[in-house]
């Protein structure tokens, strides 16, 4: 049996696609697997969505190739489509339909039958927290509900693997954390999500993490597998009341590798071996900049993200 | 065919509750008849006519009341001039006048021609050859009537007696009405099908389609059959107030008529899903919708323009038309009351374009559902 369970959920071999001359995918190639929540971040344009409508077969890869749930994809699309759950960054629910229709409606397009149809309405319905609105309509619903329905009517026919193209956007903070505990709570259930996201906060909820710079797949791993790019390296946050002057003053330190803002403050990297933070505060000081705190900081994700995607460019440079 | 239903239930659902769309598809139908039904009118009454009878005489005045009796035209002045005639003509005033010469019953009774003046006003030059019809005849039937009375024989021994069959009044609004059904029930299918998938296009509900395990043709087939309905419906809903309204008569066969009208519908359904794949936006594909609908059932359909008197390459460009034998079909079972062996090649043509149609439709939407 292709699809058992042991198989990975979706094994990518250099999988390009081109638009012209435009290379948007080039050689990407991984594995998911079964259960795993897979991260796809990237900026805009770097290929996420253009890999993702590859494998869920509405787009025929340039080529390599692409099997999802044992299913080559470009040789069956509509078995994939069958088999898989997919939701759009516009959840796209019918407005002009109740919840209880929209549900009805995505329920049949996949070929439920009434049976099927009521228990895994009356699921999705739980799930959502919609119930007793079934006869609202959609338009009528504030931003969290839509998409936990969206989410609910890409689940119906119980896909073993979930597709989620930027899910959360638009979505307020306390709806976005309630959205991750579906999907953590899916994912319990050994369905597989795949999802693009430019929310970095959001790629710590993945097992997985997949960077895509320029279609190409830049940087693979768990988050602490990411993170551990840096050993051999410090990363020095600093606050102070003139961040702009600071980066200026502190670039000219021999032990600094970088430095960049990083929200309100500076995110200076030491070179491999440096350890000392001293040599900054002198700097400051003697530029007449006083600072609020310096302190050894673990690398987040932006840092990791910013760094992948520099050396990226260094290289294609 | 489950999920075929599923799309079918939810676009009638989505329909009936989208008034916009509801109110496009059934009474916008009736609303453009009544417009197009009395504006869209050749015949022509009481025209405004000045009268300069130089003649003064019995007979003049008998040719005069044949005028009014007619009921075309309304006497609204009499000059004593050629120049309060002109006066007349050029403000508006008076859209034909009438000159009775001097001397008209003295030359009558010599045995010799007279020669009555009728100018018309040629702005429209439809009306002007109208109003100069009926002027003609009119005077004709007056000196007919006078060789009769003068003669002493019988009047006219042989009379030809003149018959216009199916439409016997002549009234344009019965050659008229079938040509509008078939351009309002054209338009509002057209237009509400290819809005119908274009929306969704503009929403983003068409990605979710795309990823939906649903074959094409199902989805084609419960996309349609709502519009289908409904439809149908605004058809008939347009045909029975062209009943009661214009006097439309209804000489042949019911089911003859649902069929024709259940195959032009089917065309237009299929028109419109095909727009809906060359747009992707509303607004864009309804422009294109209605120049589609206007051009097919108004300009290349012989609805208003004799296909006779077109250039021969539009002349087969109308062969694509479905308007153009729709039309003739209408027109065949609703004032010829015909069967149908003599609409076969029609129904033939319409079914071909259906089938033409729908299977481009589907091979477009299918490449682009991917």
């Amino acid at each position: 049996m292709p699809s058992s369970l042991s198989a990975p959920a979706v094994t990518v071999r250099d999988l390009s696609r081109r638009f012209g001359r435009f290379l948007a995918v080039d050689r990407v190639s991984f594995d998911v697997g079964r259960g795993e929540i897979f991260g796809f971040l990237g900026s805009n344009g770097a290929g996420k969505s253009t890999t993702i409508r590859m494998l869920c077969g509405l787009l025929r890869p340039s080529s390599g190739s692409a099997v999802v749930d044992g299913i080559e994809v470009t040789r069956d699309p509509e078995e994939v489509k069958q088999r898989i759950g997919y939701m759009s960054q516009r959840f796209s629910l019918y407005e002009l339909l109740t919840v209880q229709e929209n549900i009805r409606f995505f329920g049949g397009m996949y070929g439920l039958d009434d049976r099927a149809l009521r228990t895994r309405g009356a699921y999705v319905l739980k799930m959502a927290g919609l119930e007793g609105r079934e006869r609202t309509l959609a338009r009528d619903l504030a931003g969290g509900w839509r998409q936990r329905l969206a989410l609910g009517c890409a689940i119906l026919h119980e896909p073993r693997i979930l597709f989620l193209d930027e899910p959360t956007g638009g979505v307020d903070p306390v709806s976005r954390r309630e959205f991750w505990r579906l999907i953590d709570g899916l994912s319990g259930q050994g369905v597989t999500v795949f999802v693009t996201t430019h929310y970095l906060d959001e790629a710590e909820h993945c097992h997985r993490l997949a960077l895509m710079h320029a279609g190409r797949l830049a940087a693979l791993g768990t988050v602490a597998e990411l993170k551990r790019v840096f050993s051999g390296r410090l990363v020095v946050e600093v606050r102070t009341a003139s961040p702009m002057a600071a980066l200026r003053a502190l670039d000219g330190v021999p032990s600094v590798e970088k430095s960049s803002p990083f929200g309100t403050a500076l995110h200076v990297w030491l070179r491999p071996g440096e350890t000392d933070v001293a040599p900054l505060r002198d700097r400051l000081r003697a530029s007449g900049i006083e600072a609020e705190s310096l302190d050894l900081v673990e690398p987040s994700l932006e840092d990791v993200f910013m760094d992948v995607v520099e050396r990226e460019e260094r290289t294609a440079a | 065919m489950r999920k075929a239903l599923a799309v079918g239930r939810k676009e009638l659902a989505q329909v009936l509750r989208d008034r916009l769309t509801l109110a496009i598809l059934l009474l916008v139908p009736v609303l453009l008849l009544l417009l197009f039904g009395y504006a869209l009118n050749w015949d022509v009454r009481h025209v405004r006519l000045a009268v300069m009878d130089r003649d003064r005489t019995a007979e003049s005045r008998q040719l005069l009341s044949s005028f009014v009796n007619s009921t075309y035209f309304d006497v609204v002045a009499t000059p004593s001039s050629m120049a309060g005639i002109e006066r007349l003509m050029d403000r508006g005033e008076a859209r034909a006048a009438l000159v009775i010469p001097e001397g008209m019953t003295r030359d009558l009774a010599a045995g010799r021609t007279a020669a009555v003046q009728v100018l018309v006003d040629g702005d429209n030059a439809n009306t002007a050859s109208t109003v100069f019809g009926y002027a003609q005849a009119i005077v004709r039937g007056a000196s007919a009537d006078r060789l009769g009375a003068s003669t002493g024989a019988p009047a006219a021994p042989i009379s030809v007696e003149p018959r216009i069959w199916y439409n016997p009044e002549l009234a344009s609004s019965l050659f008229l009405v079938p040509g509008l059904i078939a351009f309002i029930v054209m338009i509002s299918c057209v237009v509400a099908t290819a809005l119908s998938i274009v929306r969704e296009k503009e929403r983003g509900t068409w990605e979710q389609v795309r990823m939906a395990p649903i074959a094409t043709p199902s989805y084609i087939i419960g996309k349609s059959v709502p519009y289908f309905l409904l439809s149908l419906a605004a058809a008939f809903l347009v045909i029975a107030a062209a009943m009661l309204l214009f006097g439309l008569p209804m000489r042949g066969s019911w089911p003859l008529l649902a069929g024709s009208v259940a195959l032009f519908v089917l065309g237009g359904l299929g028109t419109g899903l095909l727009v809906s794949t060359l747009f992707d936006t509303q607004a864009t594909a309804f422009l294109a919708s209605l120049l589609i609908s206007l051009l097919t059932t108004l300009v290349l359909s012989g609805f208003i323009f004799p296909i006779a008197s077109m250039p021969a390459v539009i002349q087969y460009v109308t062969f694509i038309v479905p308007a153009r034998y729709f039309i003739v079909i209408l027109r065949g079972i609703l004032l010829k009351g015909i069967g149908f062996a003599p609409l076969a090649l029609e129904f033939a043509a319409l079914g071909v374009y259906v089938t033409a149609v729908m299977s481009l439709a589907s091979i477009r939407l299918a490449r682009e559902r991917g």
